[in-house]
């Protein structure tokens, strides 16, 4: 609390109440802020301000004394009492300057004798830069027609953005593999590799091992209707390699490592870091997509084949445990259910969303905005992204690649 | 401002000790802020000025020492007292620490909002007071991201000044900015201590602010790891025996017996003088 006293107003034994350090718990026990309004003479206004006026206690409104101010069209002159204030702080300055602001507009003499010490100094330094021109957005109602507009508008543009985007990473790659340099850090990739490949596999393994017991589990119960129990190989079989297995790692990595790049390039963003590299002569697209890009193409494929191999393996246990078929008679069917063309289509499509992954994380990094809450934001859009990519693309995958005969 | 309230002591810092594990920063720290002072926290890079302040405003635990508010130390006090204590102070990092998804407006009226009773039309006037008084009126809508860096360093002393706090923080206020910009923040420091009355501790090695501004520093010596001077810097650069303090108030000497402040008073003459020959070197 910024106790201030008037030093002329005010008697000694006074100065001392407020200038002892005040414990905030117990405010001071001083009176209200007041003003009273009086006419000396016909076009004059006297505001007699009384009481504590600070922030922290109740103050009276301005339109009040504007009011007063409209009240007496006579009025030529605006005085101020303070002999019966006690401590104040901005919430005085700023109840003066909405009163001052008004008597100015109104071409009326302000008389600031009256006011206490320091006061003068405040308002000038207050009103000493006028208010930049324009500058308050205006936060008018916009209309449906409006809103659609601009929606269209930002759909254009971050579709243009999206373009750009994915011919920027294809000219990256094309750098790469052309062999002309693409700068990155090899120390960034083994990293990126690092944690896309060995530090998911925990959640990986859980996930798919937990998804081949639960399908094995459910689907037992339909195929023993049929006696067809050893079907149940079949069944875990096509559906980890040829859709579980690829989307549902393609979904891990966007929530755990597609939000890390997007939150990752996204500070760097906040923190002009961009701006260095390309100052730097390092071409973000080079330096930071890139070796993400490359970190979940490689990493996504292997993850696949492990989400399989544990998911196959809940089957198995489930089929054992529950269908009492014998491990060698499930491993059997297993092959002979599964051809291999179907392993061969899920890489190419764990690739493929790698590659979609990253792309959505990078992306909504490097579109980021410099603000904590743009970060967040980015974050946020990227995983939505990367989903809704790789459902699309998966199913763009089961029309071109079907992993078994499709109609007659 | 009461004369009588201005030279008690505000903030008494006793034997304080700070510490980052078993690695000291400095030790034995003792100086005393008086009300109404502009107290200058200074010393080379890394000498620990930064984690002092830490010290002062609650966020670091003292490793020994006492940090006395008025009569109360505030690391002895109970969490809900410290807190107490520590409204009455603001601060202003050193990159204005705005949150940057609020605009200006939101980040001033924040603590408005959680500590005090006013309705939210008084608090938008006193909102747009605070930003006048820094030179950003208008700029109520605006999100840090859209200003310069000396504007978001504006907005943060319009923040740190909320509530009107007793004692305003500065963590290196005149850091990255243009001469000029730099001396009118002085001169709004100086109009505050003078006009609102408020105590200044401030972290900073600009020698034209602390020449021009301070009544009284503390100097952390980041070899001996303790204060090595306590005092007027302006009489200090005179008096001080330790060589470390005049190399540092001088630039090394650098800075002539002309150049420096003539007299403890003249501030504004002196505001120039060390500014233009530091430039000059």
């Amino acid at each position: 609390m910024l106790s201030l006293l008037r030093r002329l107003a005010l008697p000694n034994s006074c100065s001392e109440v407020t200038s002892a350090l005040v414990d905030d718990n117990s405010p001071a026990p001083e009176i209200a802020a007041g003003v009273q309004y009086a006419h000396p003479d016909a076009a004059t206004l006297l505001l007699a301000l009384g009481g504590a006026w600070t922030v922290r206690g109740k103050l009276p409104a301005v339109s009040d004394a504007i009011r007063e101010i409209d009240a007496a069209p006579a009025v030529r002159r605006v005085t101020f009492d303070t002999r019966a204030l006690g401590a104040w702080d901005t919430a005085l300055l700023t109840f003066l300057l909405g009163v001052i602001r008004h008597a100015k507009g109104k071409q009326l003499t302000i008389d600031r004798d009256g006011l206490p010490q320091g006061m003068s100094g405040l308002i000038d330094l207050a009103t000493a830069v006028p208010p930049v021109e324009g500058a308050a957005e205006k936060r008018s109602r916009r209309s449906l027609v409006t809103i659609f507009g601009e929606a269209a508008i930002d759909f254009a543009a971050g579709t243009g953005r999206l373009m750009a985007f994915i011919g920027e990473a294809a000219m990256s790659f094309g750098r790469l593999l052309t062999g002309r340099p693409a700068r990155f850090r090899h120390s960034d990739l083994w990293l990126f590799i690092e944690q896309a490949g060995v530090d998911a596999l925990p959640i990986v393994s859980l996930l798919s091992l937990l998804q081949g017991l639960t399908m094995a589990f459910l689907g037992a119960a339909q195929l023993q209707m049929f006696g067809a129990q050893i079907y149940v190989a079949n069944l875990i079989g096509m559906s980890m390699a040829a859709e579980v297995g690829a989307v549902m790692t393609a979904i891990i990595m966007a929530g755990r490592t597609g939000a890390a790049y997007a939150a990752q390039i996204g500070t760097m963003q906040v923190n002009q870091e961009i701006d260095a590299l390309r100052t730097m002569g390092l071409e973000p697209m080079d330096f930071l997509v890139l070796p993400r890009m490359l970190a979940l193409i490689l990493m996504m494929p292997l993850l696949y084949l492990y989400a399989n191999l544990l998911g196959m393996f809940g089957g198995g246990v489930i089929a054992v445990l529950v269908l009492g078929i014998t491990p060698e008679q499930f491993v059997n069917q297993l092959f002979a259910a599964v051809p291999l063309s179907v392993f061969v289509t899920g890489l190419c499509k764990s690739a493929v969303f790698g590659l979609l992954v990253a792309l959505s994380g990078c992306m909504q990094g490097v579109n980021c905005g410099r603000s904590a809450a743009a970060v967040g934001d980015a974050t946020t859009s990227a995983v939505v992204m990367a989903i809704v990519a790789i459902i699309v693309g998966d199913g763009i995958f089961g029309v071109l690649a079907p992993p078994f005969p499709v109609g007659q | 401002m009461a004369q009588s309230a201005r030279g008690e002591p505000i903030i008494t810092v006793e034997q304080l000790t700070m510490a980052f594990g078993s690695f000291v920063v400095q030790k034995d720290l003792n100086f005393t802020v008086k009300r109404g002072d502009i107290f200058v926290i200074m010393g080379g890079s890394g000498c620990g000025k930064s984690t002092l302040l830490r010290h002062l405003i609650g966020l670091q635990t003292p490793a020994a020492g006492k940090v006395y508010y008025g009569r109360e130390s505030l690391w002895d006090a109970k969490p809900a007292d410290r807190l107490s204590i520590l409204r009455r102070t603001g601060v202003l990092y050193q990159s204005g620490a705005l949150f940057t998804s609020m605009t200006l407006a939101e980040n001033v009226s924040l603590p408005l909002q959680t500590y005090t009773t006013l309705p939210p039309g008084q608090i938008r006037e006193i909102v747009s007071t605070k930003l006048a008084l820094v030179g950003l009126a208008g700029y109520e809508d605006f999100f840090p991201s859209a200003i310069s860096g000396g504007m978001m360093k504006r907005a943060g002393l319009a923040r740190a000044m909320a509530l009107d706090p007793e004692i305003l923080y500065f963590d290196e206020p005149s850091a990255g900015l243009d001469p000029i910009t730099s001396k009118r923040l002085d001169d709004l420091i100086l109009q505050l201590r003078d006009d609102l009355g408020a105590t200044i501790v401030m972290v900073t090695h600009e020698l034209p602010s602390i020449f021009a501004i301070a009544d009284n520093s503390v100097f952390l010596d980041n070899v001996k790891r303790t204060a090595t001077a306590v005092g007027d810097p302006k009489e200090m650069v005179r008096t001080t025996n330790d060589e470390m303090v005049r190399e540092f108030l001088t630039r090394e000497g650098t800075l002539n017996e002309v150049a420096l402040p003539a007299a403890a008073t003249s501030s504004a003459a002196s505001a120039s003088s060390p500014s233009s020959s530091a430039g000059a070197s």
